[in-house]
């Protein structure tokens, strides 16, 4: 903790770590709160599995064809796009299949990833960092993108909010009055997947579904509206990130799985501290 | 000269199945503008799926259905639905207003937050079901009565032509559904209201004709009939009904 604070001014590195974090916390925050209330996060999960094929993908292409411009970040994006709009539509159109959709896409997408980075000739371990986070190998230019995705991200969520929270709450009931159901949907799978591409940065493609679940989940037991509890999400999601980095820094931990951690204990903590509360009252 | 009443749905000669299952078969049935209908009959015998097919949720496998001289979807915008079943997360974060304010949807609100005439009519939805005190309250911790009350506060914001309810009394008390009744019964003067009910001999004393449902449907005026007859009747009637059905 100590080492973190004294080394914070000095190293633009850790810098970059820190605004990371408290960018992606937005997003994770709005977002996170939708996938928990609208029970998708297994969906969450199988997009972020997917984006491993992105990344293989565009350093395969970089390296071998040498499109510079495939930054391996846009294959992120492009592939958790995708994903999202095929499993968006298998849900719409085969609802029995869903389950089985979710699981295949999870494990081709990490499959292709690996035969991409095997076949992509010179040193390409820094992309199995992804797997388990890298904040603090984030360059400036990463931070531009995840400012742009928040803002997309915030702005989308600002005008649609009563559609978004119709769609969660009541489906049927939002088709009923003339929401574009299938449309939204589709949005909210979509901005999903540009969150979860933010997320991989910060704890890596394994443990993203804790991040977007976790902060969301303990804010849903303490508030009582959405609005409140994305706003609670997003403060406790920067704290979470704020922590898993000052706590991983002295002792040379890795930052994803501390801040994984310290966000399990503290929704253990306060859900059986809830119900214990309730007990004795 | 009698003011002609148009007929504001039209089923004719409807049939639906599921999965190969008959629900309903060969009904044809209307119901004419500012009246107050009750929709009966034993479980499973269709009752859900009538509303479902007047709000275009269920396609009919034959036959036609008309709603305001409309299709049922593109008739949706002036229809206000209660559903029996919410499947909704029962953690749920979101107050009682932010429920009502859903039937604003579909009202020309499409961009940004809910303007001041959709809180309006909103709390004035929630004011003549008696749950307006209960605004700021979190859905979730409601009891089953008091949601079905908020429910129907939902299908009045959205201003309905008809108001389609399903079982909008099964966890409600006498004393609150005598007055639901009595609330629902005023509006009928100016909208049409329909009601899906396992409560015969009760509903009879506001409504004015029963759409009997079983597999087929039948329809029975009750203005000619009034007081103790009602039960009497009514229980003759529903036996008939089902004796009809057996074939």
């Amino acid at each position: 903790m100590g080492a973190f604070l004294s080394d914070l001014p000095r190293y633009p590195f850790l810098q970059y770590a820190l605004i990371t974090g408290v960018l992606a916390s937005i997003a994770c925050g709005i977002i996170g709160s939708y996938v928990v209330t609208k029970r998708i996060s297994y969906i969450a999960g199988s997009i972020a599995h997917t984006v491993l094929g992105g990344l293989g993908a565009a350093r395969y292409f970089q390296t071998v064809y040498h499109w510079e411009w495939f930054h391996p970040l846009y294959g992120a994006i492009f592939a958790a796009l995708i994903s999202a709009v095929i499993i968006g539509l298998v849900s719409m159109r085969a609802k029995q299949r869903e389950d089985t959709v979710i699981g295949s896409l999870w494990a081709v997408g990490m499959a292709t990833g690996i035969l991409f980075i095997y076949k992509t000739p010179g040193y390409n371990e820094d992309l199995m960092s992804y797997l388990f986070g890298s904040i603090l190998m984030v360059s400036p230019q990463d931070l531009w993108m995840i400012a742009g995705l928040d803002i997309l991200v915030v702005i989308t969520v600002v005008l649609f909010y009563n559609q978004f929270l119709a769609l969660c709450f009541d489906e049927e009931y939002a088709r009923l009055r003339g929401v574009h159901v299938e449309f939204y949907y589709l949005a909210l799978l979509c901005l999903t997947a540009l969150t979860v591409v933010l997320l991989v940065t910060v704890v890596g493609i394994v443990m993203v579904i804790a991040l977007i679940t976790l902060p969301a989940a303990v804010a849903g037991e303490l508030t009582k509206r959405l609005q409140h509890m994305m706003a609670l999400s997003t403060v406790l999601t920067v704290l979470f990130t704020t922590a898993g980095l000052a706590v991983s820094y002295g002792p040379d931990l890795p930052a994803g799985a501390t801040t994984i951690i310290i966000a399990g204990t503290t929704y253990l903590l306060v859900v059986s501290g809830l119900r214990v509360f309730r007990l004795l009252r | 000269m009698m003011m002609k009443q148009h007929q504001l749905v039209t089923f004719q000669n409807v049939t639906f199945s599921y999965d190969g299952t008959p629900v309903l078969e060969d009904v044809s049935f209307t119901i004419p503008e500012r009246t107050f209908i009750s929709i009966v009959g034993p479980n499973a015998g269709g009752k859900t799926t009538l509303l479902k097919l007047m709000l275009g949720l269920l396609k009919p496998s034959g036959g036609t259905i008309e709603v305001f001289g409309q299709s049922p979807v593109k008739a949706r915008p002036r229809i206000g639905y209660m559903p029996q079943h919410l499947q909704f997360d029962p953690q749920f974060p979101v107050s009682v207003l932010d429920v009502v304010l859903m039937g604003r949807l579909g009202n020309g609100v499409r961009i940004g937050p809910y303007r001041k005439t959709d809180r309006a009519i909103s709390l004035e939805a929630l004011r003549k079901l008696e749950m307006h005190d209960a605004k700021n309250r979190p859905f979730r911790a409601l009891s089953g009565g008091q949601r079905q009350r908020v429910l129907i506060a939902r299908a009045l914001a959205s201003e309905p032509e008809l108001l389609l309810l399903d079982e909008p009394t099964a966890s409600v008390d006498m004393a609150v559904e005598t007055e639901l009744f009595e609330l629902l019964h005023n509006m009928s003067k100016t909208i049409t209201v329909v009601v899906v009910s396992h409560d015969l001999g009760f509903v009879s004393q506001y409504v004015q004709s029963v759409v009997c449902v079983n597999r087929r449907v039948m329809v029975h005026p009750t203005t000619a009939v009034t007081g103790e007859v009602i039960s009497a009747l009514y229980g003759s009637d529903v036996c008939m009904v089902r004796h009809n059905h057996r074939e």
